[in-house]
Order: C-alpha cells, then sequence, then structure tokens
C-alpha cells in the first residue's frame, strides 16, 4: 500500500462529456435524509414530478406517513390567480397542524420553483418567524438544474450550518464528521475514535434537531461521504479546519481515514495501532473472501453518486478488481486529492455524461460488472452485462472495518448469482 | 398549491412515455431538465423492461438556462433521429421545460428530419399521467391514421363474402395493470368468436400499424382511460363504433361478448357456451360460503374500480361497502356506479382522505392500488391489489390477465388468498387461548403473518454466557429478521472460544467469523 503516490491519478486528464445526463436530481436524498434526522420533514415546492420521483426512486411506498411531501404547484399558482407564498403558508400551516412532533422543516426547492424564480429563503425566513420556537425553517435546493443526486445532502447539510451553535469560548479541539452514515457506523467510528482518545467526536447530521452539534475555530473536521463541497466551504466560513483524508472505505480507506484524525489530534501511533489492530485484522479477513472472487474482475462506474472514485479505490487495491471506467457526476479534486492519489495512473475517468456514447463504451468494453443507476441496470443485464445499482450504496451501511465485507459483498454478488444460475 | 404525500398518477409526460415504450419504432425526445430521467426506471425496474424506454432527454441544467435551451432541444432531436432510426419522432416537455417556453414542436419540425414529427403539448400543471397517456395516444392515432380518413359522407364498405370480421385491441400500454395478458386473453376470445385482430395497440404497434387502424370494421376498447379518446376520434373519422362493456368477471366478459357478436355479426353462442371458467363453480363450491357478506372497499381507476365492485357483490358473494376513483376524468361512471352499491361515491386522489375512508368503512377486504395495500397494511386489513398504480409485484411471471374468463380465476384467487380461511376462523373463535390462534394471528398460509408477532424472548444460554449491555444495544440494531440467527452465532462463537462475557468486539468478531 505504500507507493502508492507515484502511481497517483492526481493530474491524470479527464474525459469531460456533455449529453443526456442519466442521474437523479437532488431531491432523491430527502429518502435517506428525512429517516436520518428524526424530527425533520422535508416539503419539496415543485410539481407532481416530483413528488413521483421521490416516490418512484424509494422503490415502493413502504410508510404510511412519511416525513416528506411535496406542495404541488399548480396552474392558479402560475397564473398569479393565488399568491404563491401565501398559498405556501397555508400549506406549512396544515402540514404543522398534522405533524406536531416536527422540530425542523426543510423547503426544499425544485426546477419548477427556481424556474418561477420563488423564493424559499426569504419564506423560510418568514415561516421561521412564525413558527419559532417550536419549527424552524430552512430551506435549500434539490432541484435538478442545480444539483445532482448525492448533492441534495450536500445542499441540506450546507443549509444547517448556519444555525449550529458556536463553540464555547475556550473549548478544546473537537472533531466534526461530516455526512449521512449508518447509525451503526458512527456508533462504531465513535467508539474507535474514543478508543485513541478522542473525547469530543460529533456527527452531522445529527439524529435530532435539537442536538446540532457546535462549530468554531477548534473544529476540525472530516468528510465521511466525498460529495460536500458545499458544506465543507460553509463549516470553514465558520472557522472550522478540514483534515484531508481518504473516505473510510474498505479496511485501506478506514483506516487512513482514521489516521488522518489521529494525526490530526496527535494521538500516539501506539495507541491508533492498538485500537485499530483488532478491527482491521478482522476486516482483512473478511474482505479475503470477496477477493477470491472479485480479483481480477472488470467494473465500470456510470457517473451517479459521487463514492465512485473511493470505490473504485477500494475495488482496485483491496479486491484487484481492474478498472475500466471511472465515471463521477463532479470531480472535486480538492477533497479527492488524496483518493486519486492512489488510484493507480492511467486510469480512465470520465466527469459529465453522454449517456449513449457511455453505453457503447461499455459495451464495447464488456465489463464484468457495471455501477449505474436504476434506469440502465435492466437493459444491461438483458445485453449480458453484471450491474450493480449505484443507489444501494446510499441505503446500505458500507464505511467502517466492520462493514468493509458487506461492501465487498456487494459487488460479490451479482457475479455469484451469474455464476449459479443456470436458465 | 396542493399538499401531497403520495400521488396515484404521474406527470403526464409519464403518460406520454407508457405510450411511446409501448410502441415499435418511435423515439420521444423530451425538453426536461437534469433529474426527470428517473422516468426510465418506472418501465425498467417496475416493469423489468429489457430495453430502455425509446426516450431522450435534453437534460438542461441551470447554466444552460442562461444560454440557448432551444438549441439544446435541437441537437437532441437530431442526435436522437441519426442514433435510433425511428420511423416517427414524439416531441414534448416536462413540467419544467414547459415554463421555458421553448416550442419543442416547432423546433423538431424546423429542422427538415425525413420523419413525421408528433407534437404533445401536455400541460403539467393541470393534467396527469392517464389524462397524458390518452392525449399522446389520440394524437399519435391522428397524426398516423389521419391521412386515410375518408372524406365525409363516405360509407364503410361491406364485409367481402366469407371474409372474417376485424377489429382492432386499443389500450393497453406500458405499465399498465396487466395489459399484457390481457390482450392474450381477449385475442383469444375474439378468435372463438371467428373475429381477426386487425391491430393491437399502442402495445407493439409501430406508426404503419396505426395507419392502417381504419381496416377494421369496430374498435375493442380495453381500458378507457387511455384509448377512449382516440376511440371516439376513430368513430367520427372512420364510422368506426366501439365496445362500451368492459370485460372483467364474469358478467362483464358475457355482456363484453354479446356486444362484440353484435357489432360483428356473428353468433355469441360458441364463446359463451360452458363459460369456461372455474370461477363459477368455485364460488358456489360449499367452501366459500365464508365469503358471504365480507365487507370490502373498492378503489382504484375506474375501469377496474366499476369492474371490481360488479364481481365483488354479484359474483364473490361480498358487501360493498366502498368505492372510489382517483381519477377525476372518470368520477361521472363511478358516481353512477356507487348508486347500485348505495354507497357514497369517493372521487380523490389525496391519500390521507381515501385512508380516513377506508378506517370509516371499517373492511374485511380492501381491493385497490398499492397505495390502499400499504393503508390496509397499517389497519391490518386484507387487500389484494386491482389497479394501476402499480409495483413490481404486479408483473407476475406467470399469465395473470383479470380480463376474460381467466381473467375471473385470477380474480377468484386474488382476492380470496389475503383473507383467513372460513375453517381457520372457526379455531381462532374456539380456541382463543391458544398460542397459534390469537385474537392478532394473521392468516396462517401467508408467511409474513410471523412478522405481526413480537420478537421471542432470547434464548438463554448454557453456561455463564453474559451480554455486556453496550452488546445487547448493539444487536438491537440488527434488522429483526436476521437478529434472532445473529445472537445464536454469537453466543456459539463465544462459548466456542471459552468467554464469559459478550461484548461488542465478540459481536462483530462472530460477525467476521461466520461471514456469509
Amino acid at each position: 500500500m505504500s507507493g502508492a503516490a507515484a502511481l497517483g491519478c492526481g493530474d491524470a486528464p479527464v474525459l469531460r462529456e456533455r449529453g443526456q445526463r442519466e442521474v437523479f436530481c437532488g431531491l432523491t436524498g430527502i429518502i435517506w435524509l428525512h429517516r436520518k434526522i428524526q424530527d425533520a420533514f422535508f416539503l419539496v415546492v415543485g410539481s407532481r414530478t416530483c413528488a413521483h420521483l421521490i416516490q418512484s426512486a424509494a422503490g415502493v411506498m413502504i410508510f404510511a406517513e412519511p416525513r416528506f411531501a411535496t406542495a404541488i404547484i399548480d396552474e392558479r399558482d402560475l397564473a398569479g390567480m393565488a399568491d404563491a407564498n401565501d398559498e405556501l403558508d397555508r400549506v406549512v400551516d396544515q402540514l404543522l397542524a398534522r405533524r406536531p412532533e416536527i422540530r425542523l422543516l426543510f423547503l426544499v426547492g425544485s426546477c419548477p420553483s427556481e424556474v418561477i424564480k420563488l423564493d424559499l429563503s426569504r419564506a423560510a425566513e418568514r415561516l421561521s418567524a412564525t413558527h419559532m420556537p417550536q419549527v424552524r425553517v430552512l430551506n435549500y435546493s434539490g432541484s435538478g438544474i442545480e444539483t445532482t443526486f448525492t448533492q441534495g445532502e450536500d445542499a441540506c447539510l450546507a443549509s444547517l450550518v448556519p444555525i449550529l451553535p458556536r463553540e464555547a469560548p475556550g473549548a478544546g479541539s473537537s472533531l466534526l464528521v461530516v455526512g449521512a452514515l449508518a447509525e451503526v457506523v458512527e456508533d462504531q467510528l465513535r467508539r474507535l475514535l474514543e478508543g485513541m482518545g478522542i473525547a469530543d467526536v460529533r456527527f452531522m447530521p445529527p439524529r435530532s434537531a435539537l442536538a446540532l452539534p457546535p462549530v468554531g475555530p477548534n473544529t476540525r473536521y472530516l468528510l465521511a461521504q466525498p460529495f460536500l463541497a458545499d458544506t465543507a466551504r460553509a463549516l470553514e466560513a465558520r472557522g472550522a479546519v478540514r483534515i484531508p483524508a481518504p473516505f473510510p472505505l474498505g479496511a485501506e480507506g478506514t483506516t487512513a481515514w482514521l489516521q488522518a484524525a489521529a494525526s490530526a489530534f496527535g494521538v500516539a501511533p501506539e495507541r491508533f495501532d492498538d485500537a485499530t489492530r483488532a478491527p482491521l485484522g478482522r476486516a482483512r479477513q473478511a474482505l479475503a473472501r470477496h477477493r477470491e472472487q472479485l480479483a481480477g474482475k472488470s467494473i465500470f462506474f456510470f457517473p451517479d453518486s459521487q463514492l465512485e472514485i473511493p470505490l473504485a479505490r477500494f475495488l482496485q487495491r483491496e479486491m484487484d478488481m481492474r478498472l475500466v471506467e471511472v465515471g463521477t457526476p463532479y470531480l472535486h479534486r480538492q477533497h479527492l486529492a488524496e483518493e486519486l492519489a492512489m488510484l493507480p495512473a492511467g486510469t480512465a475517468l470520465s466527469e459529465g455524461q453522454n449517456v449513449d456514447r457511455q453505453l457503447d463504451r461499455a459495451r464495447a468494453a464488456r465489463p464484468d460488472l457495471v455501477v449505474c443507476g436504476l434506469g440502465l441496470a435492466n437493459p444491461l443485464e438483458a445485453e449480458g452485462i453484471g450491474t450493480k445499482w449505484s443507489i444501494e450504496l446510499l441505503f446500505t451501511p458500507i464505511q467502517g472495518y466492520d462493514q468493509a465485507a458487506d461492501l465487498a459483498e456487494l459487488f460479490a454478488r451479482p457475479l455469484n448469482r451469474r455464476l449459479r444460475l443456470r436458465v | 398549491m396542493q399538499l401531497t404525500l403520495w400521488t396515484y398518477e404521474g406527470p403526464p409526460h409519464v403518460g406520454a412515455m407508457r405510450i411511446a415504450t409501448a410502441m415499435e419504432g418511435v423515439h420521444y425526445v423530451l425538453h426536461a431538465p437534469q433529474g426527470d430521467t428517473y422516468a426510465d426506471l418506472l418501465f425498467t425496474m417496475i416493469e423489468r423492461q429489457q430495453k430502455r424506454p425509446p426516450v431522450t432527454y435534453t437534460t438542461f441544467q441551470a447554466r444552460d438556462l442562461g444560454g440557448d435551451t432551444a438549441e439544446l432541444f435541437k441537437n437532441a432531436v437530431r442526435d436522437a433521429h441519426a442514433r435510433f432510426q425511428p420511423q416517427a419522432l414524439l416531441v414534448g416537455a416536462s413540467c419544467t421545460a414547459e415554463l421555458i417556453q421553448d416550442d419543442p414542436g416547432g423546433l423538431a419540425r424546423a429542422l427538415g428530419l425525413p420523419v413525421p414529427v408528433v407534437a404533445l403539448e401536455l400541460p403539467s400543471y393541470q393534467k396527469k399521467e392517464n389524462w397524458g397517456a390518452a392525449e399522446t395516444f389520440y394524437q399519435v392515432v391522428r397524426a398516423f391514421a389521419g391521412p386515410s380518413v375518408p372524406p365525409p359522407g363516405t360509407t364503410r364498405p361491406e364485409r367481402a363474402p366469407g371474409a372474417r370480421p376485424r377489429c382492432n385491441v386499443l389500450g393497453p400500454a406500458a405499465l399498465g395493470f396487466r395489459h399484457r395478458d390481457d390482450v392474450a386473453e381477449i385475442t383469444r376470445l375474439l378468435a372463438q368468436l371467428g373475429i381477426d385482430v386487425n391491430v393491437v395497440a399502442p402495445m407493439g404497434a409501430t406508426p404503419a400499424d396505426i395507419a392502417r387502424l381504419g381496416d377494421a370494421e369496430f374498435n375493442v376498447v380495453l381500458y378507457p382511460e387511455i384509448a377512449g379518446q382516440a376511440a371516439a376520434w376513430l368513430a367520427r373519422g372512420f364510422g368506426q363504433k366501439a365496445t362500451k362493456c368492459v370485460p372483467i368477471g364474469i358478467g362483464g366478459t358475457r355482456d363484453f361478448i354479446h356486444e362484440v357478436a353484435a357489432l360483428a355479426g356473428v353468433d355469441p353462442a360458441p364463446a359463451l357456451a360452458g363459460a369456461p371458467s372455474r370461477m363459477p363453480w368455485y364460488t358456489r363450491s360449499v367452501d366459500s360460503n365464508y365469503l358471504t357478506g365480507k365487507r370490502v372497499f373498492v378503489f382504484g381507476d375506474a375501469t377496474h374500480a366499476v369492474a371490481a365492485a360488479r364481481v365483488a357483490r354479484d359474483e364473490m358473494g361480498f358487501t360493498v361497502v366502498g368505492l372510489g376513483t382517483f381519477s377525476r376524468e372518470f368520477a361521472r361512471e363511478v358516481r353512477e356506479a356507487a348508486k347500485l352499491y348505495d354507497v357514497e361515491p369517493l372521487i380523490s386522489d389525496d391519500y390521507l382522505e381515501i385512508e380516513a375512508r377506508i378506517t370509516e368503512a371499517q373492511p374485511e377486504l380492501v381491493l385497490g392500488t398499492q397505495m390502499e395495500r400499504h393503508i390496509a397494511k397499517r389497519l391490518g386489513i386484507a387487500c389484494a391489489v386491482i389497479s394501476a398504480p402499480v409495483h413490481v409485484q404486479d408483473f407476475p411471471a406467470r399469465y395473470s390477465p383479470v380480463m376474460g374468463w381467466e381473467g375471473a380465476n385470477v380474480l377468484f384467487d386474488a382476492w380470496v388468498h389475503p383473507l383467513m380461511m372460513g375453517l381457520e376462523e372457526h379455531l381462532i373463535g374456539m380456541f382463543r387461548e391458544d398460542a397459534e390462534f390469537h385474537g392478532d394471528a394473521a392468516p396462517s398460509h401467508l408467511g409474513h403473518a410471523a412478522f405481526l408477532r413480537p420478537e421471542p424472548e432470547p434464548v438463554a444460554a448454557a453456561g455463564p454466557l453474559v451480554w455486556a449491555p453496550d452488546a445487547e444495544k448493539e444487536v438491537g440494531k440488527i434488522p429483526f429478521f436476521v437478529r434472532g440467527k445473529a445472537r445464536r452465532n454469537t453466543e456459539k462463537f463465544a462459548l466456542d472460544r471459552g468467554l464469559a462475557t459478550i461484548t461488542v468486539e465478540t459481536l462483530y468478531d462472530a460477525k467476521a467469523h461466520y461471514g456469509r
């Protein structure tokens, strides 16, 4: 695992494409965010398409009364027959009357609300003034014209940053882990960090809107997800300092991520080794089983979640897979610098998309596995190319040592299935 | 502005996609922002289509709005034509593109491509999916069959002596509830009557097929929500009559056969002979006695809801306690039907209102859509799905029509399955104290019944094995359906190693040990 920098992709050329992008918009993030912040509600101000997207992307209508809804704009709002702001106030009153447990309400902008220039930040201020202290109202955009898939989480978290409490004067250094993670993963990471003596660890987003982590110049933050450009900027504006690190995917990635925190907090190497030895050992042991199946297999990433580069790094370095093309909707060179340095030189990177041309490249390369969105998976399977849905990677605990093998298994399962089937 | 949790219908351009995807040889270029491509998954995931829908999206972003989105659209049309070589192009806008008013129809025509262009104007802020499907099918029919419309006053030529009557079958589309199998069933029924099918549309039809719709003598309209408007135009243009009866249930199928036989001038007797369905006997069998008077609440698209209510009362012996639809375009039909059952019709697409009405009606069975399935699950009521909106489960691998004789069999099975069988009901009445027959028991033949029961207490491990509190908490985070296995594996792992206390570390060591 040494000498990675010499092999890196830091300055590698990137194929930039502009054509049809087969990606979700940022509204999709609501599907996991509304489960994560348990007293928050997400009200999309948009069209019937927005409502239909969220319920379709959620797969099935699982929850009788979820913590999200859509205020559907109709022709009366557009024709000026109704004042859109009055209508929005009415809908919010109706919602809050029905759901008194809501403490934080996000007004989520959409393509139509952006195009008609409905000012949701002013609406949020106005509604906050009416409903505080019971309910705080924030806004962000999840529109497709502004955001791609996971950028919706970025926009949501960035909107939270200004309301984070200021850290107490004279507070010691604290660590803020940023990016939605499964609760089981948060608990594991917290135990590991505490085990090496980093006591003041907070997570963002918090599980409750009432438990916002404080932020200030003594806050060091560590990104747990690679798609948080705006959130990072907002945190830095509050004085927080980023700890550069690769992302906690795989045994190596998790170790490097923890190591970055340990170095920033001056943890002694022995103490770090003591804290990580056992989980690192069992992660490696559990990964070995999947390496047999994945080693030498080729993989092609369609752009979707911005997790593509860290995943490619994990699969190439720890699972010995061959990278055919690594597509990402957006390449944040600074946040991904450590990841890019670990990719083999010459890796084919692409940013943006022209889906038809990318499908041509995938068909020509016939990789063993394609990571793509739900719209493309079955058509590729029908052509005999194995696929892994990228959205599953957002709904499954995959970070940290004890999930490393689960992550590998997500990629091994479709290959395993193809080996079993005789029909 | 309307507060909406769940929607019964997508936007109208999704209706247009259902037509384009059902047809062959057409391509739909949709002016739409990035993200609207989600609609592809409806077809590839829910319906398990093996091909991508024939749709190209412009996927414009904010930076394009300042520039020339019209040029972006023209390039997308040109590229789509070059790559997919369709026989015809459909063009239109989704909700956001409608606001920027680029005129997709005008732009596409100006390109002078060598194929016809059908411009779709689907007002996203007024209309919904089924309307969009009907309007798109109508525009397609008008565009391709229009040139063959005879001059006004022309009478239809008589059928040649000895020739078989011919009809079109209209309405089956992509993402429809059992459309694939209904078409097969009804085509078979028509063949028994000696009637040939000229064209099935939109499902499987090319623009050239649409152009010869006028060759048929009459139209069979299977799904009025989708084909009603086109059939009305065909009636005006070609003098083709259209069927009104929907062949769902034994009675519905009989009425349909009589109607079709009259339109074709053939004898209905061969197709009616013996009514080759098991349903009439099954429902008369003594075993079905327990179905008598069961209270059912019916909700769906108008066609399926009205038909289901009739089957429920007349063929299953149920009592209809509610009838409604989410399609306002067909409210009149549902209101008429509701009078037959002496119930207040429910015309609404407000999920919460429908939930409230179902709760109030206290039915024993809900016949609804996937949305009502969730309402019923929450209320602990049995439910069978009778209508779109659909879910992957509504595209079964087996042949499973809801129309015709076989369709009646399917309805009987599908509606009886979620109910508790008669004898089992008695056992619960008799043996309330029995662990298996307690009051909250679900039908025993349904596997998920087990999910309703509380998790059994952890089995006390042999020896001095103790779960540390944090490990106990951690194991609680594991999904309940695998929790028992995780607990057993961890205890075995600890016992094998002579550990006295199970810590979080032990839990994960065991997880790594057993792996998958």
